[in-house]
């Protein structure tokens, strides 16, 4: 015996450990499948996966408020929801700035639709207040230019919060009049942001939105009146030592205007906003902006399940506006009933399939698959023409005398309607996985049971059957899934009683424009389906399905 | 011919003159007249499409007959479904339910027949223990291995105690050894138990080593019905003799009768004797059939005055505890010649001219 006993790992003929060496030999083999499928593994991560956790994101994010109304948001977090009283004056001071902006930028109507879904009504307040919202800043705009006539320049505005250098590029950019350059890029000045935060964050914004623009330098555009409000209570905060730090720039000028505005009344915002519109001494509409500032919120999936988060919790919506349960509960059941009908009508069609001979059975496999080839949205009008009032089937039941011609069968627009082309529509999806089980099973086993002593009857109860249920249960889900989905002919045949949640989602994708709320509905319908399959998986055990 | 009706113990199971087609076209089973006593180990044994299965379904209920009756125990079971004829089948895949346990497996017969639960387990019990199985009743089906499940199947043929058991090439998924030890443990339990087998195959080896009786199926007729030993020494036709056994044949004219013993002259000139079976005069045209363990080329032993023929070796095969030697006889390549290896057995060699003889009773003349 030659071999030599050695202590640790498996070594190769050469002398390399063995696991590493097989890890070489298999690494190229894994490459190329890995090759093989990363087309299909892209495209379905870029049309499937991606598409699937955007909708999920959607479904909790809320940035609008919070990206809308920053300064609000915070000023509201001192605010006491509970009580009777809107916010006080620092919470409009903050709003002025922030509003303001989201005029010019006219990001005000969005956050109005946004919470529109939350507050019905809500938006108009936000549409309405855009329309004035400058006067606010016009009056500050008024005081300092009357303070001194060179606030009105941009020049002026441009020279205090642009660096040196920008503001070198920017003004011989103004002189050169290239059409075809940009504007270089605008820098905000070393500790101008220290001194006069708010008005230094508004600058930027300002000036992103005109380079944003492009037309006109930022040297050459007007400012935007909001900067005076900005600026105002930026002066009015600000210790002279820290406008002292300014150096390089004009603080005599800002000196003047701090002087100036410490030596006035304070600014009244809250009767600013209230002369522009009442709503804003609405606590109401302050709770829904209070209750949806954070980033990212429950309130669409509440929403989804008839709750509403209000300033005391989370509540039950009124009786009237509870849709969506009975929705979900409505697409559960009648997806079951047309899992069921399903199977019922096509365990004897797969029975058949697969029993005939092969040549009857290929025939009637063409017409099991017939409908396949004929387009869905047509076959579902063949439903609405086959199940109106005035449609095929009732003429045949009154010209056969079944049916009075006054008292004509509802068979569409309602679940019915729905219920019938949706089975008609799904039933080669429980046939196929049957027929393709059934095949499999061989005929020597009802024979044996049979031979055994069993009736006909026992034979397939407790032979035959048992054998089906993998193919049962493919097409289950399938049709289940499929069903639980369904949107084109619930739409067209379903009427009101008749339609799905799937119908709402596509609603709020489409028309309301609701994407969040579609999102949060989407995601409940895809964990019911999961939760569903995991139950199955339980009680009848995901090893049990075939697809043949 | 027994009168079934009667319920004589001569014909348990009788089929008279049953006749079968599945297309009104074709017969697939012709005019079969069959009668099996109780307790016999009867063997259909035919190429396929013979039409020994049909006659099997046709027996177990799966298929009726188009023309005549099929009786058993002397009642005429024509028109009684499967369930209520009491025959134990055991499939060629087996057919256990795959759903099902051993133990259930066993007692699905038993429930549908309404027998208690402790009753029926005992049942189970004993069927297992006959059958070896004792341990498995937990396991299913998949889990066992080939030889396992053909027990399991005969089990359950065999547990609500059927007087008759139907086996449809119930071996044929086998490897070889395990089929021969099958072989006998079936005959060895049929034999115990009583019961009167019916069974289907195209393995001649397990016909022969199994049977009672042997039908020999061809062309949707019995072609012969005998015990393996008169079925192989004394095949009545010349389909059964080659389809029997290694079989080497010659065709020629028959010049003479003289009571056992008929002279044919074969196509190439050469007389030999031959024992006279399905020719009644001269002038018929014959295929004469000769064992290839009777063939002799030992001149001593043969009897005097008997016919010879030259022979030249072309093949020499060493088969262990046999040699074959394939041989040129009358024009003929094929034939073969075997021979047991003893220690004074003349090894021939190619290219070898010999002279081969054999015992007139031996060299069957046949149909042509």
């Amino acid at each position: 015996m030659s071999e030599t006993i050695e202590a640790g790992p498996m070594r190769a003929a050469d002398g390399t450990p063995l696991k590493k060496s097989l890890a070489r030999a298999l690494r190229r083999q894994k490459l190329r499948a890995l090759a093989l499928i990363a087309p299909l593994l892209i495209f379905i991560l870029v049309t499937f996966i991606a598409p699937i956790a955007d909708m999920l994101f959607r479904s909790v994010e809320n940035q609008i408020v919070s990206d809308t109304l920053p300064r609000t948001v915070v000023a509201l977090k001192d605010w006491d929801a509970a009580s009777d009283e809107a916010p006080g004056e620092p919470v409009f001071a903050a709003l002025a700035v922030d509003f303001q902006i989201a005029t010019e930028l006219k990001n005000h109507t969005k956050l109005g639709s946004r919470l529109n879904y939350e507050d019905p009504g809500i938006s108009s307040l936000f549409r309405k207040s855009g329309r004035s919202a400058d006067d606010i800043g016009k009056s500050f705009m008024d005081r300092f230019v009357g303070i001194d006539a060179a606030w009105k320049k941009p020049e002026t505005w441009a020279a205090l919060f642009g660096d040196d250098v920008w503001l070198a590029d920017a003004t011989a950019w103004a002189d050169a009049k290239d059409k075809d350059a940009r504007e270089p890029a605008f820098k905000l000045r070393d500790g101008v942001g220290d001194a006069l935060p708010a008005t230094a964050e508004t600058y930027r914004t300002f000036a992103r939105a005109v380079q944003a623009e492009g037309r006109k330098g930022l040297v050459e555009t007007k400012p935007w009146p909001v900067l005076f409000t900005a600026l105002s209570q930026d002066l009015t905060s600000a210790t002279p030592e820290a406008l002292a730090a300014l150096t390089d720039v004009d603080t005599a000028l800002l000196q003047q205007a701090a002087t100036a505005v410490a030596g006035t009344e304070p600014f009244a915002y809250r009767d600013a906003f209230l002369a522009i519109d009442k709503g804003w001494g609405d606590v109401d509409a302050w709770r829904t902006i209070r209750a949806y500032s954070p980033r990212y919120t429950p309130g669409y999936f509440l929403n989804a399940i008839d709750l509403e988060k209000g300033a005391d919790g989370i509540s039950a919506r009124p009786d009237d506006q509870k849709i969506y349960i009975k929705l979900f509960i409505r697409t559960m059941w009648m997806s079951m009933l047309i899992t069921f009908s399903c199977l019922l009508l096509g365990y004897p069609v797969a029975w058949l399939l697969a029993n005939l001979r092969s040549s009857t059975a290929n025939l009637l496999m063409i017409l099991v698959l017939l409908p396949f080839w004929t387009s869905l949205l047509v076959r579902t009008s063949a439903w609405k023409v086959l199940l109106q009032q005035q449609g095929v089937i009732n003429d045949i039941l009154v010209w056969l005398g079944l049916v009075d011609d006054g008292n004509r069968l509802i068979m569409i627009n309602n679940q019915f309607g729905t219920i019938t082309a949706m089975t008609h529509i799904l039933l080669p999806f429980m046939i196929l996985p049957l027929y393709s089980v059934m095949k499999t099973i061989p005929p020597s086993y009802l024979r044996a049971a049979k031979s055994l002593g069993a009736t006909n009857w026992t034979a397939f109860w407790r032979v035959y059957f048992p054998q089906s249920v993998p193919g049962i249960g493919a097409g289950s889900i399938l049709v289940f899934i499929l069903s639980i989905g369904y949107y084109i002919t619930p739409e067209i045949v379903g009427g009101t009683q008749g339609v799905f949640i799937s119908n709402r989602i596509a609603y709020h994708i489409s028309t309301s424009l609701n994407w969040g709320l579609a999102a949060a509905l989407g995601a409940i319908l895809l964990a019911v389906v999961l939760l569903l399959y995991y139950v199955y998986d339980k009680i009848v055990g995901i090893d049990n399905v075939k697809l043949g | 011919m027994t009168d079934a009706r009667t319920g004589s113990d001569a014909a348990f199971v009788e089929f008279d003159h049953v006749q079968k087609s599945y297309d009104g076209e074709n017969l697939v089973v012709k005019d079969l007249n069959l009668s099996i006593s109780r307790g016999e180990f009867l063997t259909m044994l035919g190429p396929s499409g013979s039409g020994k299965t049909t006659c099997l379904m046709m027996l177990a209920g799966f298929e009726t007959a188009t023309h005549g009756d099929i009786r058993l125990g002397g009642r005429p079971i024509n028109n009684i479904p499967p369930h209520k004829r009491g025959i134990g089948m055991v499939f060629q895949n087996y057919a256990l339910f795959p759903h099902m346990t051993v133990a259930e497996n066993l007692a699905f017969p038993l429930e549908v027949r309404k027998i208690g639960k402790s009753d029926r387990d005992a049942k189970v019990k004993r069927a297992l223990d006959m059958v070896q199985m004792g341990a498995f009743g937990g396991r299913r089906p998949a889990q066992l291995s080939g030889g396992q499940q053909q027990r399991i199947a005969l089990a359950r043929a065999l547990v609500f105690e059927p007087e008759l058991v139907l086996m449809d090439e119930p071996l044929g998924a086998l490897d070889k050894q395990l089929r021969e030890h099958m072989q006998f443990e079936i005959t060895r339990l049929a034999h115990n138990l009583g019961i009167t087998t019916v069974y289907v195959t195209h393995d001649q080896t397990e016909a022969l080593t199994m049977s009672d009786n042997i039908a020999v199926f061809d062309d949707g007729r019995i072609q012969q019905l005998a015990p393996p030993a008169k079925l192989y020494e004394e095949p009545q036709n010349s389909f059964v003799a080659q389809f029997i056994g290694e079989n080497n044949t010659l065709l020629g004219t028959v010049r003479e009768i003289k009571g056992e013993i008929a002279v044919v002259q074969l196509d190439d000139g050469e007389l030999i004797d031959c024992k006279p079976v399905n020719v009644s005069k001269p002038g018929e045209r014959t295929r004469v059939s000769i064992r290839p363990e009777r063939v002799e080329f030992n001149k001593s032993r043969l009897q005097a005055g008997a016919h010879t023929l030259n022979a030249e070796v072309l093949e020499f095969i060493y088969m262990g505890d046999i040699f074959r030697t394939r041989l040129r006889v009358a024009g003929n390549d094929d034939f073969v010649v075997k021979t047991r290896n003893a220690p004074d057995q003349v090894r021939l060699t190619p290219g070898q001219q010999i002279e081969i003889g054999w015992l007139p009773q031996d060299c069957r003349a046949l149909d042509a």
